[in-house]
């Protein structure tokens, strides 16, 4: 919270205090100054703050979250993860407002998002925002990914945040692929004929897949509302869930040094002249 | 649990038996009501959730209607060359639904060249499919050189749909057809061997024939070959 000057922090949610050092802490009114309006409003906004955090609690969850230790030598690459999560915000906000316009169904799928993109104030804008959005996610979950592995920071206690990651890569990639059929032109219909039909040359379960994702054995009338179903309904919820589980096991388990980063032992001989 | 079989030898004081326990009891009430308790979960969780998994899995185990389609009278097709025709395979969604087939009549002297394939009387009708076996582009016929060819990745098919060139992995898919009252009828999609040999429709990209028949097996949503 190096951003925000300490008087404007509420009480709750200030750094807590080693322990020892508790004087001058909520103590700004200790002199004889009369309370000024100021003091008024400003209290006012901490008294708000201590409101919920009495009935709800969270603060302590907060500042343990906030102020976590975090390693010496951490670098820009760390903030790829922080860039994915921002860009999945992008593709859920421009995801919403693009389904006040959307139409899923084959008739008028096409019309709808050339309605969208001609019509629609700054509708074009909107599209365009969502479309390059998620090739941008796309690259920076691959970046994030890399920066994991080249770091060592998929081992242990992280393996699991890994295994959570690499689901969301394939979630990632299932988003893209039923998105692309939406817009509902020539490029999407044939792509994702081909994209279906890959998935159908698994042995065993391969054509069975094939009739689930086209809700039967040609493209159909339901194949574009089940994709429209998977991409804006199924698919971010899971993702939510899992963005949810590993952002909690980054938090739990803090961030790595990178690996140039020797770990700080103490001097044997330090310890060697105290005995 | 039962007093006496797991009382635990650490020197605490012995725990009084629970209310309504006997000698050589192999199950406590608690037990009976908490496997009670998570059966009854099990059947109200999957109460909902079947009937879900269910409604999205549907379309997996139903059999797609039918449908023939009148494509002009006999006189139109001739053995030599194709004719290219629009059939409606989906009914409802417009341009998706539809699909190019090319038509001829029977060549009985392709089955002189190659005898070892299904012989062409002169009064079969031929459709042949453009969904490319490779992955599903659309093909199309080139008079000139007698081929198939596929935009997509490359696919070539000679005369009869057999691939000659490229990574499609079996013939061209074929339609049933059948003559009614002098006028061409165009039915279900049906898939070939290797050796022009009518097999249940399979998806583009499937092997057909030999061992692919397990490892693809047949979908209950499409018809049997002819």
């Amino acid at each position: 919270m190096k951003f925000v000057p300490d008087k404007l922090v509420p009480g709750a949610l200030k750094r807590p205090s080693p322990p020892g050092e508790q004087n001058g802490r909520n103590g700004s009114g200790n002199g004889a100054a009369p309370a000024t309006p100021v003091d008024h409003l400003k209290e006012g906004a901490g008294d708000l703050v201590g409101w919920v955090d009495e009935r709800m609690g969270g603060s302590g969850f907060l500042t343990g979250m906030l102020y976590r230790k975090v390693p010496k030598g951490t670098n820009w690459f760390y903030t790829l993860g922080s860039a994915t999560l921002f860009a999945f915000v992008l593709q859920a906000l421009t995801g919403v407002f693009l389904a006040m316009y959307y139409t899923p169904s084959a008739d008028e799928a096409y019309s709808s998002i050339t309605h969208l993109t001609n019509d629609v104030f700054l509708g074009e804008f909107v599209r365009g925002l969502h479309k390059w959005g998620a090739s941008l996610m796309v690259i920076l979950v691959f970046l994030h990914m890399g920066r994991t592995f080249f770091f060592g920071a998929y081992k242990y206690p992280r393996e699991l945040n890994w295994v959570i990651g690499v689901v969301l890569l394939i979630l990632t990639l299932v988003m893209g692929f039923t998105g692309y059929l939406l817009p509902f032109d020539q490029r999407s219909f044939w792509a994702t004929v081909v994209g279906v039909n890959i998935n159908g040359t698994g042995p065993v379960i391969g054509p069975y897949l094939s009739d689930f994702l086209r809700a039967g054995p040609e493209f159909g009338a339901t194949t574009l509302s089940r994709f429209y179903a998977i991409h804006m309904l199924l698919l971010p919820g899971l993702i939510i869930a899992l963005i949810g589980a590993h952002l909690y096991l980054v938090v739990k388990l803090g961030t790595t040094a990178p690996p140039w980063l020797e770990a700080e032992t103490k001097p044997k001989s330090l310890r060697e002249e105290k005995v | 649990m039962a007093d006496g079989v797991d009382k635990k030898n650490d020197g605490s004081p012995p725990r009084p038996d629970p209310p309504g326990y006997f000698e050589g009891e192999s199950m406590t009430r608690r037990n009976v009501f908490s496997l009670g308790v998570q059966g009854l979960g099990i059947v109200a969780v999957s109460a909902v959730a079947l009937p879900a998994v269910g409604f999205a899995l549907a379309p997996v185990f139903e059999r797609e209607e039918e449908l023939w389609q009148g494509v002009g009278p006999l006189d139109d097709f001739s053995s030599e060359a194709y004719t290219p025709r629009v059939i409606t395979i989906v009914e409802g969604i417009g341009e998706a639904g539809k699909t190019t087939v090319y038509v001829r009549r029977g060549n009985p002297g392709l089955s002189e060249q190659e005898p070892q394939l299904p012989p062409e009387g002169p009064d079969d009708i031929i459709a042949i499919s453009t969904r490319c076996a490779h992955l599903g582009c659309p093909v199309r016929y080139v008079q000139a050189a007698s081929n198939f060819i596929c935009p997509c990745h490359g696919g070539v098919y000679d005369f009869q749909g057999k691939v000659i060139g490229g990574p499609p992995v079996r013939p061209l898919d074929r339609f049933q057809t059948r003559v009614s009252d002098g006028e061409v009828e165009i039915g279900p999609r049906y898939s070939v061997t290797s050796q022009l040999d009518p097999v249940r429709a399979r998806d583009p990209g499937e092997f057909t024939g030999g061992i692919w028949e397990y490892l693809y097996p047949p979908r209950p949503s499409v018809p049997p070959p002819p």
